[in-house]
């Protein structure tokens, strides 16, 4: 220790060596550097935030079809839910008051029922019950929750307008502040 | 990768579990360091716990300001107990000066606290390499290596596993170094270095990096600032400490 005291007292000595040090340094970064658009994100689709959102085509509750990239331009809050999920019932009365005060700005709810492990009566029980008004989409076979990586019930994905997931909150129920914030977030123009 | 552990009909956050554990480890090293610098581990603890509080009230007072008019409209839902409305910056902002408050009504001395925390800062670190691991956070960029790992669409560098294994190397120096300890500041202005050399090395392999002036990775500009500020703050602490002799 004595002596890497002396060193770090020696101004010369220490100059140089920091000098060392730091100049290594520059150049690792100089060989780093990437050109503006060698980072992934935004553009490989994958259920995660600044990632391109998964896309699907799904039929909907009252037989239309919807398709995720067709909304490109619009802010979309994708949720995955089902009849029996408790904190699912809880928060869906709070997305659908954002829905009406959102969709004059552009925004899309899309409340991907978890069809596949819930009942098609029961959720279209539960949609009139709570009088929802936004699309319905059905995932019969599963295979959007798959792609999605759907480990816990309700996860919601916000999606801005250019299909970029800009956050993922994983089960529920979200408080209204939550819903609304990832709402504006979404809808602003720029990045 | 593993972000949620089922556990019965519990579905629970790994990644947040792993930060926990790592607070938790961390802040029970206190006791056994402070009384290396002459410190009270209470007074430490208390400073720790503030800082942790003050943390996440700031994280939270900071995602609402950004979203003002939300917030107004709802404000008991300042209290919902959700991470992703947490504003990271503002968190640490409101922790920092917590603690230097606390710190300084208290007596407390800078560089010998900043010693007696290093190796709960060092254990932190690891924690949060494990939970990226977890989570697939801090994600590598791809590559065709034999060791990279299938992640979010391509095959990718490992970064999560090099974070945590260099972390692991530099919670072995800093312990090995405080037993050798030559002035005060020594032990975290070193752990500091290290850390902010290690960031700047492996922010090279990252596929998440924020880009800035035209093609350079921000995180490695700031360890690059960090590292020189350390190397210039131990050599000034050292020739502080021979002038006003050699146990000053």
């Amino acid at each position: 220790m004595e002596r890497v005291n002396g060193w770090l007292i020696d101004r010369r000595r220490w100059s140089l060596l920091s000098g060392l040090i730091l100049a290594a340094s520059l150049g690792w970064i100089w060989a780093s550097a990437v050109p503006a658009d060698a980072t992934t994100a935004g553009r490989i689709p994958s259920p995660r935030e600044g990632f391109l959102a998964p896309d699907f085509s799904l039929e909907t509750l009252d037989g239309s079809m919807v398709t995720l990239a067709d909304l490109r331009g619009q802010g979309v809050v994708v949720n995955l839910w089902a009849s029996w999920c408790p904190p699912c019932r809880a928060e869906m009365p709070a997305l659908q008051r954002a829905w009406e005060d959102y969709q004059d700005r552009g925004l899309v709810i899309l409340a991907v029922n978890t069809t596949f492990q819930d009942s098609l009566p029961a959720a279209a029980a539960f949609v009139a019950e709570h009088n929802l008004t936004f699309p319905i989409p059905l995932d019969r076979s599963g295979s959007v929750s798959n792609r999605y990586l759907l480990r816990a019930l309700p996860s919601t994905y916000f999606v801005d307008r250019e299909g970029v997931i800009r956050q993922v909150v994983v089960g529920g129920p979200m408080s209204e502040a939550t819903i609304r914030a990832g709402i504006e977030e979404i809808l602003q123009d720029t990045r | 990768m593993l972000p949620i552990l089922q556990v019965g009909p519990l579905a629970i956050q790994f990644p947040g579990l792993l930060l926990l554990a790592g607070v938790w480890i961390g802040t029970s090293l206190i006791d056994r360091e402070a009384p290396r610098y002459k410190l009270s581990g209470a007074l430490l603890n208390n400073l720790v716990f503030l800082a942790l509080v003050a943390g996440i009230l700031g994280a939270r007072l900071g995602y609402a300001l950004r979203f003002f008019d939300v917030y107004l409209g709802n404000p008991l839902d300042l209290l919902s107990i959700n991470p992703n409305t947490l504003d990271v910056q503002a968190g640490l902002a409101a922790a920092f000066i917590a603690a230097l408050v606390y710190g300084a009504r208290k007596g407390l001395p800078l560089w010998p606290a900043l010693d007696a925390l290093t190796p709960s800062f060092a254990v932190l670190a690891i924690a949060i390499g494990l939970a990226h691991i977890a989570s697939g956070d801090a994600f590598g960029r791809a590559t065709d290596l034999p060791w990279a790992i299938e992640l979010w669409g391509e095959r990718r560098h490992p970064t999560q596993f090099y974070e945590t294994l260099l972390a692991a190397g530099i919670l072995a120096a800093a312990l090995w170094l405080r037993r050798r300890t030559p002035f005060s500041g020594f032990v975290f202005l070193t752990w500091v270095a290290l850390s902010a050399a290690a960031r700047l090395l492996l922010e090279a392999f990252r596929g998440d990096s924020v880009i800035i002036l035209g093609g350079l990775r921000q995180a490695q500009l700031a360890g690059f600032l960090i590292l020189a500020s350390a190397l210039l703050m131990l050599h000034l602490l050292a020739r502080r400490a021979t002038v006003s002799g050699p146990n000053g």
